[in-house]
């Protein structure tokens, strides 16, 4: 019986579904297997992030409407054993699905995978409702802006008033430089004020892009330093206690030769 | 140039974190208590009615928000007195 998270933000842009991708493509990597499922239905995001786009047959709401069965609506990411998406349905919009048949959907994919994870679209109306409906755990994503937090601290409140008890929190994008010259909040900032455990730092990385740019997620980059972060989360979501990386990324030779290595 | 010098010898510059968390924390205080802009819009018109009977106040200039220590919420209001008035109604005393 696996386990139902689902990935929110309340703000847009904060990177929900690039963590999604990541988190579901690294948990695959350590044998694991996982159905990813895009929540964000009229604005299908999560099949690009991974490059799946050109594979979708059918959607979430051909599976919720009895137009074909689960199975057939799962993608097998074929670069990640174990790895499967259920795309959200681009010309629907949030109430093509209802908060019982998500319930009845995650119940059915956990029977069969190690980790349900759900991208939930940005905003707290239907689409958000309906994506935390069926998770039994929730990790909130945020980046150090002001707007960002005061949104996570938002979610957060409604997951609890859902039931959705411990929510976790990864912060994204952070850039030490910044934190160090006192122009960005810190991870201490932020865990203080929102109280949530921290499951995870994500550091700003322009492989990002390029990674996304190319449909591949970047935790199975060896070399970057978000890619890393990301299966640093992976591990902890496992259950291993893996420290915060260091987020110093040293001086200019040290970057240099990162680069190099990137190839 | 100060601003580049201290950047260079990595010292801390202005530091607009402090201002991102003070505004942040500010911003929380209201949405955490839930009381609506127009829930205080309300209370701000009672509070002038009431105060305006003893003082001469600059209502333009007036606050009212919420502030919080580490346990309680406070109701904190600035309000700015042009004059005292003239005690025309002299309350009752009773002896």
């Amino acid at each position: 019986m696996g386990e139902v998270i689902v990935v929110t933000s309340g703000k847009g842009g904060v990177g929900k579904t690039t963590t999604t991708a990541n988190l579901g493509a690294g948990l695959a990597l350590m044998g694991r297997r996982v159905a990813l499922v895009d929540a964000d239905i009229g604005l299908r995001n999560l099949d690009v992030v991974l490059g799946l786009e050109n594979r979708i047959v059918y959607d979430i709401t051909d599976v919720t409407g009895g137009h074909c069965r689960l199975r057939q609506a799962l993608i097998k990411d074929k670069r990640f054993e174990g790895l499967f998406l259920l795309p959200a349905a681009q010309t629907k919009d949030k109430t093509a699905v209802s908060p019982e048949q998500m319930k009845a959907l995650c119940a059915e994919l956990k029977e069969e995978f190690d980790f349900v994870i759900i991208d939930c679209p940005a905003g707290i109306e239907q689409g958000f409702k309906n994506a935390i409906a069926g998770a039994e755990k929730a990790i909130v994503v945020t980046t150090p802006e002001v707007a960002a937090v005061r949104d996570a601290d938002r979610v957060i409140g409604l997951l609890e008033a859902a039931e959705l008890r411990d929510p976790k929190l990864i912060i994204n994008r952070i850039r030490p430089r910044m934190v160090r010259a006192g122009d960005m909040m810190s991870i201490e900032d932020i865990v203080d004020i929102l109280a949530v455990d921290l499951l995870g730092v994500i550091p700003e990385d322009e492989m990002v892009v390029i990674s996304t740019n190319r449909g591949e997620p970047i935790v199975q980059d060896e070399h970057s330093r978000s890619g890393q972060a990301y299966r640093n989360i992976a591990r902890r979501i496992l259950g291993e206690q893996v420290p915060l990386m260091n987020l110093d990324e040293g001086g200019f030779l040290a970057r240099l030769w990162r680069r190099m290595i990137r190839g | 140039m100060l601003d580049f010098i201290n950047r260079v010898l990595g010292r801390e510059s202005g530091g607009s974190k402090e201002i991102a968390k003070e505004r942040l924390r500010l911003v929380l205080v209201h949405d955490r208590a839930s009381v609506s802009p127009q829930l205080l819009q309300a209370l701000k018109t009672d509070l002038i009615q009431v105060i305006s009977k003893y003082m001469d106040i600059d209502e333009k200039a007036m606050e009212v928000t919420l502030d919080s220590n580490e346990r309680q919420v406070a109701l904190v209001a600035s309000i700015p007195v042009k004059s005292m008035k003239r005690a025309t109604r002299t309350p009752a005393v009773s002896i």
